[in-house]
């Protein structure tokens, strides 16, 4: 017996993989569109998500049995704006550059409807420390997705990885790398369309792998 | 009769050996075959997705021709080796020089697209377990007449595995597309690769070779290879007459010039019911209202002549027809069975919107002076849907038909 039960690493493991929320329960589609273009945005929303929703889990479960139902989603609104102010504020202390790329998608993490749906469907209904644990699950499953988006929407679009040129140099004239043999970035990679088709094949590869997810 | 009961009897002496598939490939490909059916349905049609297809290759093969000679020919023009081919017979045209440089540069795009797509047919007909589908023939040929005769292979290769994976295969392959896999292929193409896919360089061949010559220093002169219709959206007077125009001997896409070729194309798939006249017709008529609307706009004098639009705007209506990839698009893309509406009424709606929608783009999209690519593949997801209400109309009319009956 490790540091979990069994159960409880469970409620780490199944958002990774056959109960992931974007490619099985297609919720938070939106900001993983809009920000995967870069590595490095899809990595910072998917920590944004993860300090969000793994500890907005713990604040809503200790809170669970005093609100009172009819309002709870208007508490669960003020808890998440909260801690999304304190990411949106930290973000634009330290990374302006990079808050500035995610723009309006840190605000709406407010609005992602992971957050919503897993303060709702667990954290309602359970103990701190396992919303805890399915809160950073389904952030870990969240980001996950974002950044295996991102990588290839970044190497193919621009042919960089966290903005390092791994492919050559693009620059006409003096192409270096895979762009000397005529090799060009896809340009398509770079649009939303082309995320929503990659997620999609996420999708197909996951669920041709396991055939029980596949509904009918 | 004679090469018909020829090509049977060689195909019953070879019966059975290893060149039997050969035969029977060549005599299916021009003939219906004479066996009778020995159990089930004995009556069948002879016009299978074979044949379909077979015959719109046929009707394509023109402009594919042609195509490879105005590749040469337009090289040769803007090098200024040769002088301005005077009408359509013209020697200078049709010499041997140009059909050099078009099987050059043309074949191999040919090869590029039936190598990938008929590659990853085969992978998902195995992968699936079912018969390899002749899906494909028209697309393949459709695809290198629809690009700029410059493309990269390998972006080629890439765009057709593209294509046909997401634009076909998920959805369960052949007959079950929502979007006409080839202009699937071309619209990755022009959203991956923009600056191979339009602007004054890409539509004749040598031009992006000349361009890096000179920005490697070398003192030679540029080719510019305008289409009509990008020296329109900047406002120019294009330098072709119309019966250049109609003829196609014009910069543009390989197969898509020859508005001549293309309207013979049309007649031969009307006349032999594979392609839909209804579609056909309702594209050009849309398209000639919308150019008329535009025309009528600018004899109003409601748009400035330094508007970035008059050009395309002022341009007479009927000459859209011949410009840019309109006539191939309305005849070989727009007609597309699978991806079209099924309906006779649903047709006219479709093809209408198709041709109102070309030009709508054409005119008002800055960056992309051509919109029958995106007109098409817009009205492809509306087809169901007008589909749809065609039949739901029709059922609401004999319902009320019943009601006054019963009443």
């Amino acid at each position: 017996m490790g540091l979990l039960s069994k159960k409880d690493t469970k409620l780490i493991t199944d958002p990774l993989a056959d109960n992931n929320p974007i490619t099985i329960q297609v919720l938070g589609i939106c900001s993983a569109l809009a920000i995967t273009a870069e590595l490095k945005a899809s990595i910072v929303m998917a920590i944004s998500v993860f300090f969000v929703l793994g500890i907005g889990n713990v604040v809503i479960s200790l809170l669970r049995n005093v609100i009172p139902s009819k309002i709870r989603i208007i508490v669960q609104l003020v808890v998440v704006a909260a801690l999304v102010i304190i990411v949106d504020q930290v973000l634009k202390a330290f990374a302006y550059e990079l808050s500035k790329t995610l723009s309006v998608f840190v605000g709406l993490i407010i609005t992602n409807c992971i957050i919503m749906g897993r303060f709702e469907a667990f954290a309602l209904g359970n103990g701190p420390w396992r919303s805890f644990l399915d809160g950073i699950g389904n952030a870990a499953g969240y980001g996950l997705i974002l950044i295996i988006v991102g990588f290839f929407r970044e190497l193919l679009g621009s042919g960089t990885l966290l903005g390092f040129p791994v492919l050559g140099n693009p620059i006409p004239g003096e192409q270096t790398g895979l762009y000397a043999l005529g090799y060009e970035n896809n340009g398509f990679m770079l649009l939303s369309p082309m995320a929503l088709i990659v997620v999609g094949i996420i999708i197909w590869i996951q669920r041709s792998r396991n055939k029980d997810l596949i509904e009918d | 009769m004679g090469l018909k009961s020829n090509l049977h009897s060689l195909k019953e002496k070879y019966r059975g050996t290893k060149m039997a598939p050969a035969f029977n490939a060549l005599h299916t490909f021009l003939y219906a075959p004479n066996e009778t059916t020995h159990s089930g349905s004995h009556i069948r049609v002879v016009d299978d997705l074979k044949r379909t297809m077979n015959t719109v290759i046929m009707a394509l093969v023109p402009c594919l021709i042609f195509g490879m000679f105005n590749a040469g020919y337009q090289h040769h023009l803007a090098l200024g080796e040769i002088g301005r081919a005077d009408g359509f017979f013209s020697a200078i045209f049709w010499s041997w020089d140009n059909l050099v440089i078009g099987l050059w540069k043309v074949l191999p795009l040919v090869i590029v697209s039936y190598g990938v797509g008929l590659a990853i047919e085969f992978l998902f007909a195995v992968i699936k377990g079912h018969e390899v589908e002749e899906g494909y023939l028209v697309t393949g040929m459709l695809v290198p007449l629809i690009v700029p005769i410059d493309t990269p292979l390998w972006m080629l290769g890439v765009a057709v595995a593209f294509g046909v994976v997401i634009g076909k295969e998920v959805f369960g392959g052949t007959g079950m597309n929502i979007l006409n896999p080839a202009l699937t292929i071309r619209a990755f193409l022009f959203f991956a690769y923009p600056t191979w896919m339009s602007g004054d360089k890409v539509w004749v061949h040598g031009a992006v070779a000349r361009d890096k010559a000179i920005a490697a220093g070398q003192n030679v002169d540029a080719i510019s290879g305008e289409t009509v219709l990008g020296s329109l959206a900047q406002n120019h007077e294009p330098s072709y007459s119309v019966a250049e125009m109609f003829f196609g001997m014009i910069p543009g896409s390989v197969g898509e010039t020859s508005t001549m070729l293309i309207l013979l194309g049309a007649l031969f798939l009307i006349f032999t019911k594979i392609g839909s006249w209804r579609i056909i017709v309702s594209t050009v008529a849309g398209a000639l209202t919308m150019g008329l609307i535009f025309n009528f706009v600018v004899a109003q004098g409601w748009i400035s002549e330094s508007s970035k639009f008059f050009g395309l705007m002022n341009t007479t209506w009927w000459h859209h027809l011949l410009i840019g990839g309109f006539a191939f698009g309305a005849v070989y893309m727009a007609t597309d069975p699978v991806t079209g509406s099924q309906t006779n009424i649903g047709k006219w709606y479709y093809g209408f919107f198709i041709g109102f929608i070309s030009i709508l783009i054409r005119v008002f999209n800055p960056a992309y002076p051509e919109g029958v690519m995106l007109a098409i593949l817009l009205m492809n997801v509306f087809a169901p849907t007008i589909d749809h209400y065609v039949v739901q109309g029709n059922v609401k009319k004999r319902m009320k038909r019943l009601k006054v009956k019963t009443a």
